[in-house]
């Protein structure tokens, strides 16, 4: 066994995986990773089920040290520089620390979260098999609570695979599409339309329970109060003040508030990780083309072990360099540590 | 009767969910209809169904759109919503302890203010409630209950509050509550019970279910205390009426 330490970290990280389902019906939120793909493209590197637990970094820094041993780990999601004692690592590869070797992750450059995954996934004990850490709930393992510096974990030891790149397709930059519903009709045509049709913004003050969306005021045609009723991930509502929230993860199971739209499953990774500030736009959907779209969603995340990549790619390029004479240069543009760079797609 | 049934209408939740709605208000015979809906798709699975989460006049069903599509469900759905209500069963009661007013119960003097009358005479109206649990949302355990006394409908605060205690027994609207968790509210605060309805670790994890009827009685803030210590070591203080 080895130990993974949380060198440092900022605030909104914390271990997620693909959620706590089962128990919406006693109010108990299903949490998980607010990127699906990207949790699941970095599991995908180092050899775990898609949907295990991985460290989910917020917008802020990072830095791990790995302890006892060697540890191997893979970092996808929201980009950002990191390196490991100045040897610059590529986002979508996994790599191996050597005991005693720190990688560290900067801030986010565009979008918000990370996801670090460890090899052998982390250790702890399942609440309605989940480890996702819900800190209102108190739930979450092996810390229920977003993770401080000192907090560790205990690993497997690296296996000394070789390391993979994964090829995920480039990210839309498109609206965001949505749904119109449950409560579409709580609405006129003409607020309906001004929410399709304005520019947002997503408030500083969203966090992993809801995107509150900067723009102009939605009003409501009978008031704002509704009776409770269910919630989904990408759920907006608009409560009374006219700014609408995108309900995330962390989201009460029931809300009062009339819900316009609902972002559709194969977008609200792509919500999640529009950064605070960077203006958007929302498009209606049928419900055929959501439903085709989150099949084809699913297909891509069952499918990512068919874009894991190996490094060896790029030594048959340096062999093919070499042929051609120029095998100095090319060699030790890998050799002298900037092999992540070279990897970086 | 059965036959004359009003069909739900079937309200899209996004790509992968959908609202299975009885009625726009709360209506004891929706909530009757949700919950009967909710066993039926327990009793007999349909393939591609996630969950389904009882709410006051609608269940929300979760659903796999790789496994079975909005309309083949939607239809699915309707045909089961369809059904005749089955004989109402005896539902398990629940008396939950509550220590009103004071630092436990903040708005419990603003309340009676508001409804011209006095703490102790609100106590007794609530106290005097039959009610059933008809959903259980927006953060573990919180237990919404129907039943409140009409004479002690009011609107929710203006304000809500960021943070009310663990326990809090409230008011809001024409709904009563059980909340288990510190959470955001804007309901009246009449009170706290030591009575946990969600605890990890302990049998069963969730003590209230959809369909169950509670009654309250009231202790003083020093039972409060004892009683709040032993919930905490796992005890579940609420008593069970078997009928």
């Amino acid at each position: 066994m080895s130990r993974l330490v949380v060198a440092s970290i900022g605030p909104a990280s914390s271990v997620q995986d693909g959620g706590r389902l089962g128990a919406q019906r006693y109010g108990l939120t299903p949490s998980g990773a607010m990127d699906r793909l990207a949790l699941a493209a970095a599991n995908c590197l180092v050899g775990n089920e898609l949907f295990a637990a991985a460290v989910e970094i917020g917008p802020f820094g990072a830095a791990f040290t790995a302890r006892d041993g060697a540890v191997r780990v893979a970092i996808a999601g929201a980009p950002r520089n990191a390196d490991i004692a100045g040897r610059p690592v590529a986002m979508d590869t996994s790599v191996t620390l050597k005991d005693g070797e720190t990688l560290t992750l900067g801030f986010a450059r565009g979008g918000a979260f990370t996801y670090l995954a460890i090899e052998g996934g982390i250790k702890g004990e399942p609440v309605f098999g989940s480890l996702a850490v819900n800190a209102r709930a108190g739930l979450g393992s092996p810390y229920p609570r977003p993770l401080q510096a000192g907090d560790e974990f205990t690993v497997d030891a690296a296996s000394g695979a070789p390391e993979l790149r994964i090829e995920l397709p480039q990210p839309s930059s498109g609206p965001i599409r949505v749904v119109m519903g449950p409560q579409d009709d709580e609405f006129d045509d003409a607020n309906k339309a001004l929410f399709l049709n304005s520019e947002w913004k997503i408030s500083a003050t969203s966090d992993r329970m809801g995107y509150r969306l900067e723009g102009p005021a939605i009003k409501h045609l009978h008031g704002h109060n509704i009776v409770s009723d269910g919630t989904v991930n990408g759920s907006i509502q608009v409560p009374g003040n006219g700014a609408p929230i995108a309900l995330m993860m962390d989201r009460g199971t029931s809300g009062g508030y009339p819900k316009i739209a609902t972002v559709i499953t194969a977008d609200v990774g792509r919500l999640a990780q529009t950064s605070a500030g960077t203006a958007f736009r929302f498009k209606q959907v049928t419900m055929a083309e959501a439903q085709d779209e989150a099949r084809k969603f699913a297909q891509l995340i069952r499918n990512l072990p068919d874009r894991l990549r190996s490094f060896d790619a790029v030594e048959l390029n340096i062999e093919a360099l070499q042929d051609a004479n120029v095998a100095g240069y090319a060699v030790s543009a890998v050799d002298a540590g900037t092999w992540q760079v070279i990897a970086e797609p | 009767m059965a036959a004359t049934l009003p069909p739900p209408r079937l309200l899209p939740s996004g790509d992968s969910a959908v609202t299975v709605e009885f009625s726009r208000t709360i209506d004891e015979d929706a909530n009757q209809r949700v919950l009967a809906l909710d066993k039926a798709l327990a009793a007999s699975p349909v393939d591609g169904i996630t969950e389904s989460v009882p709410t006051y006049r609608s269940l929300l069903v979760h659903y796999d759109p790789g496994k079975i599509g909005f309309d083949t469900l939607g239809e699915k759905l309707l045909a089961l919503a369809s059904q005749p209500l089955p004989p109402a069963t005896t539902a398990r009661r629940w008396r939950i302890p509550v220590a009103y007013g004071g630092e436990h119960g903040i708005d419990l003097e603003d309340v009676a203010k508001a409804l011209n009358t006095t703490p102790d005479d609100i106590v007794a109206r609530h106290v005097a409630g039959d009610y059933k649990v008809a959903m259980i949302g927006f953060t573990p355990g919180w237990s919404y209950l129907s039943g409140l006394d009409k004479s002690l409908h009011m609107p929710r605060r203006q304000n809500p509050r960021l943070l009310t205690p663990a326990g809090t027994i409230s008011i809001g609207g024409i709904q009563a509550g059980i909340q288990c968790l510190a959470a955001p509210s804007g309901w009246h605060l009449l009170g706290r019970t030591p009575v946990r309805t969600y605890q990890l670790h302990r049998n069963p994890t969730f003590l209230t279910e959809p369909g169950d009827r509670v009654t309250f009685f009231a202790i003083d803030h020093k039972t409060f205390e004892e009683q709040d210590r032993a919930a905490e070591a796992g005890e579940i203080v609420a008593e069970q009426v078997v009928a």
